[in-house]
């Protein structure tokens, strides 16, 4: 089924969740009024990305009024979303929800958290332990949260349990000046249509705008076919809105031109990949 | 080398949004800072007019009376060429005032004082105008630690601490910087005649091609000699880099608490903003 996607590319306040929240209700109101289906949101839009100990006290429980103010919203357009979440045992992830019909349809929570050169995320935040599929209204989804995605086996996996459309929430901070474009976005460019291109899927890349200490978010949020060609691309370092249409055509032709997925050999990889974890001693 | 040569129209985006960005969501419109005539302070202050609408820029020029009227000159040809406001704060009355005390003082502690007191007129012009201070240093003299702490150091924002010397010259091609300011001789101007290269004792591209390898790109120093940098001007600036690091610091803080600032108390500067 074809379905419309906006990728609201905002500037979330370092720390604020209440005015976070109402600028993410703000887009959610102009998605649903423009009739699109689904509306994503950077990696930890609710909070802004350099929170160090700030963590615990911007997380948010599952049941706490703001998540369950969006569950609510999720039943007029689909959402998906990047906050600090508190688990019961007072651990914090760096988490994405989809929301669809009321519901919270799957948690993800950011796996690999860098932890180098600008990145501190592993001082702060517990991992997550899991990438899985999930159905969706509009077909069967997987969730990244930016770093994620640097680890092939991330979408990989995802795409092996069925996803035919991942969507990264990304805080992405822009470094590199020396080229044509910025480094960073090159780099990630580089990425999502070649994840695209080898597991046929359609990615959804939807990155924050706006500065924290001097450090600046890209923005640059697409819509990657299946094919890796990047169909519609946000503004670079600024606030954009960008609408897309994902053609359901398009990824069965790409499936039917391209199957390398369906010859992925799932057996072979599996031995090798145990056969090496013998051999580590893991 | 091409991480030395910038993208400027991509540079000049990062940097103007920032300035507009950061000045703005603490709460105020406006910017001040100090123009010496020279080309780091001629780019921000282009780079702040961009960002923020020349009416909303205070430079101030601080001569002392040994600076050379050239530089004030080349300070208001920069403010005209950008529309920004311009005013001059001559500091001969109070650094004499002071040296008074202290006739035997020498020229490292006289232009410190100088370049200490121009940071009190800017941050009490700050307050003037409700107007963040920005600072004007680049990464070379950053890395090098040639500023005085406390003194032209000290800033609210800086717009160009992330640029090496060749690309503030890049950049203020780019902007428009006038040809007269980009072509002179670096100087500090705290006595007639200095000028930065003769004083450090070798050149800005030097230096710069050796820092961009040395920190950025992190050869060892047997890369460093392998590429072609004398083993002797490796380790001088290497000493350089470490003995000046202090300056890049806050002032360290006796630990004897759970949470003591900076250490296990971390927050962002930009926290609820």
């Amino acid at each position: 089924m074809d379905f419309t996607a906006v990728l609201a590319q905002v500037k979330p306040k370092l720390g604020c969740v209440a005015d976070n929240l109402a600028l993410i209700e703000e887009h959610i109101q102009q998605a649903i009024t423009s009739k699109a289906d689904l509306v994503v949101f950077p990696e930890l839009a609710l909070t802004g990305y350099f929170l160090k100990d700030l963590v615990p006290e911007v997380a948010l429980r599952l049941d706490s009024p703001e998540i369950q103010r969006l569950v609510e919203l999720s039943r007029h357009i689909s959402i998906a979303v990047g906050f600090v979440e508190e688990s019961s045992d007072y651990r914090f992830f760096n988490s994405a929800l989809y929301l669809e019909d009321g519901t919270i349809r799957h948690l993800h929570r950011k796996v690999y958290l860098p932890t180098y050169g600008l990145f501190d995320e592993q001082r702060y935040l517990a991992r997550g332990e899991r990438f899985r599929a999930f159905d969706t209204k509009r077909g069967r989804m997987g969730l990244l949260i930016c770093e994620d995605m640097w680890h092939l086996s991330a979408s990989y996996i995802l795409a092996m349990d069925g996803a035919t459309t991942l969507i990264c929430l990304s805080s992405s901070p822009g470094r590199g000046v020396e080229g044509e474009t910025l480094g960073s976005a090159n780099a990630w460019q580089h990425l999502t249509a070649t994840t695209a291109m080898f597991l046929n899927c359609r990615v959804l890349y939807c990155n924050r705008v706006g500065y924290e200490d001097g450090i600046n978010f890209w923005g640059g949020s697409e819509y990657v076919a299946p094919s890796g060609e990047s169909m519609i691309r946000g503004a670079l370092l600024e606030e954009d809105t960008v609408s897309a249409t994902l053609d359901e055509g398009a990824l069965r032709r790409e499936r039917i031109f391209s199957p390398m997925l369906r010859d992925e050999n799932l057996f072979v990889t599996m031995r090798e990949l145990g056969r090496i974890e013998r051999e580590r001693g893991l | 080398m091409k991480g030395l040569t910038a993208n400027t129209a991509l540079l000049r985006t990062i940097l103007v949004g920032f300035v507009r960005d950061e000045v703005h969501k603490v709460g105020v419109k406006k910017a001040v800072l100090g123009l010496s005539g020279g080309i780091d302070s001629a780019l921000v202050v282009f780079i702040a007019a961009e960002a923020l609408g020349p009416e909303n820029v205070h430079a101030v020029c601080m001569p002392y009376r040994s600076s050379n009227p050239e530089s004030e000159a080349h300070a208001r040809l920069v403010a005209h060429a950008c529309g920004v406001n311009f005013s001059v704060v001559p500091i001969t009355a109070m650094v004499d005032a002071y040296f008074k005390m202290f006739t035997d003082a020498d020229n490292m502690r006289r232009g410190n004082k100088m370049a200490r007191e121009r940071m009190t007129i800017l941050f009490d012009h700050s307050a003037l105008h409700s107007a963040l201070v920005l600072g004007t240093s680049n990464k070379t003299e950053l890395l090098l630690g040639y500023g005085t702490l406390f003194g032209d150091m000290a800033s609210a924002l800086n717009p160009i601490g992330d640029l090496y010397k060749s690309h503030v010259w890049q950049l203020s091609e780019a902007m428009g910087v006038p040809r007269e300011v980009i072509e002179k001789k670096p100087s500090a101007d705290l006595w007639a005649g200095q000028t930065d290269e003769e004083e450090l004792g070798f050149s800005y591209c030097q230096v710069d091609e050796l820092l961009y390898r040395m920190v950025d790109q992190r050869l060892t120093r047997e890369e460093l000699i392998a590429a072609g940098f004398a083993a002797e001007f490796i380790d001088d600036i290497y000493k350089k880099v470490q003995n000046s690091h202090f300056k890049r610091r806050l002032p360290v803080i006796a630990k004897v608490s759970n949470r003591t600032i900076d250490r296990d108390f971390r927050y962002s500067r930009d926290w609820g903003k």
